[in-house]
């Protein structure tokens, strides 16, 4: 039985599943969940994430939700199968998987919510929460730009599942008037514009309907 | 001196979490109080171990860490031979349990209930301020959701990642100490198996003992 992904191609949290699938050279089936019908509150799917949110990964009898743990349960599982996305020892990256998920992710998610996707579903965007999201943001890059003038990526000299957990939000705010943030900062820039020609992300943008 | 080197502070909730997963695995280490109140996390010292300026940072020899998850998982690993084992890496399933139940500490649990903790004692009793209770409100909401999903979890296993204690249950505790001393604690009335597992976790001694250091107690 294929991995089944259950989510959507132009979620910012599926696709982080589905980048460390293409990473790992895995094939898996994607599953559409109809959010707008409300499908991811049905009962079908309480089952499978009982937080009702996408992504969730099906694999054999194993099933789990929360985007980093999928990605992580993927780099773990299926190591010896393409890029190995798990630094042999490392204290730093752990530290900046932790970075992405409680520094990164809270102002660049929201900030994709509201200049993409609030505007797809007819919303209005918050501009002044725009700009505190970016202010945030861009105090948190500056960080980033420091630390990857020293490190070639953000776990040490070799991409990994850290690199990877930041991808898909930054494919998306690259498309959104505040991409300056990211091309503004060369170090970051160079990171990202490394990290975007691997040919596994190159599928997975590919997929993405945006 | 031996032993690891934790900057914090033992009423922060993320320096317990941290100073739990010590004292779970019985290491050494020294707890090098930073004074929050004058700004000494934003201080140049304290910034060349955490670059966003935050406690805790924890110091081993040369290497420095910060973020309290990565912390956690360091230690736990670092004393994996010291017999308790809380993130279960030698199996896949189980392991993967431990990570999916981290993540919802993280990404549905923190974000409910710190909003609580902030407002009905941080704000008041540091900040001289008022509490918003609009805030509570709605964070009491969203809290109440994701414990209902907590509480169809440990109906089913005794923990959160099954019937073992891990780093997943124990990732917890800081914040859910905090709101206990608030008036918001008798959400958990609701909740049975909630609470029972709450009382279960904190009778182990590393929860006493690092509970003891936190305001409330």
């Amino acid at each position: 039985m294929a991995i089944k992904v259950y989510g959507l191609p132009q979620s910012n949290n599926a696709l982080r599943a589905m980048a460390a699938l293409n990473e790992k050279e895995l094939e898996y089936e994607l599953c559409p969940v109809d959010l707008q019908s409300g499908a991811h509150k049905k009962p079908e799917f309480l089952a499978l994430n009982p937080f009702g949110q996408i992504p969730v990964v099906q694999d054999g009898d194993d099933i789990i939700f929360e985007s980093r743990a999928i990605s992580r349960y993927i780099a773990t599982k299926y190591k010896e199968s393409g890029a190995d996305l798990l630094p042999v020892n490392s204290a730093k990256f752990e530290t900046w998987l932790q970075v992405e998920s409680s520094q990164f992710y809270p102002a660049i998610s929201e900030l994709n919510f509201e200049l993409l996707f609030k505007p797809m579903f007819g919303m209005t965007t918050d501009m002044s929460n725009v700009e505190k999201q970016a202010e945030k943001l861009s105090a948190v890059l500056d960080v980033y730009e420091a630390h990857l003038a020293k490190n070639k990526y953000v776990a040490g000299e070799v991409f990994t599942l850290a690199d990877l957990n930041h991808m898909p939000e930054i494919f998306l705010l690259l498309k959104s008037p505040k991409a300056e943030l990211i091309t503004s900062k060369p170090h970051v820039k160079a990171w990202w514009e490394d990290i975007s020609a691997r040919p596994a992300w190159k599928k997975t943008a590919a997929s993405i309907p945006l | 001196m031996g032993g690891v080197i934790v900057y914090g502070s033992p009423i922060s909730t993320c320096t317990a979490r941290v100073l739990l997963c010590l004292e779970e695995v019985g290491a050494e280490y020294q707890l090098v109080p930073i004074n929050m109140p004058i700004g000494e996390h934003k201080s140049p010292p304290h910034l060349a171990r955490n670059p966003f300026g935050q406690i805790p940072a924890l110091e081993d020899g040369d290497l420095v860490l910060f973020e309290s998850r990565a912390i956690s998982k360091y230690v736990l690993r670092k004393y994996k031979e010291s017999g308790t084992d809380l993130l279960k890496e030698g199996n896949l399933a189980e392991s993967a349990m431990v990570e999916v139940w981290l993540e919802a500490e993280s990404q549905q649990y923190n974000p409910a209930i710190s909003p609580i903790v902030y407002q009905s004692l941080v704000v008041p009793k540091m900040r001289g301020g008022a509490p918003d209770q609009a805030i509570i409100d709605s964070s009491l909401e969203k809290f109440k959701k994701v414990l209902e999903v907590y509480e169809a979890r440990l109906s089913k296993s005794k923990y959160l990642a099954g019937d073992f204690f891990s780093l997943a249950d124990l990732s917890h505790f800081p914040y859910t100490r905090y709101l206990m001393v608030t008036p918001y604690a008798s959400v958990f009335e609701s909740y049975p198996h909630v609470k029972a597992w709450w009382e279960d976790i904190t009778s182990r001694p590393a929860f006493k003992k690092v509970s003891a250091g936190m305001l409330g107690s």
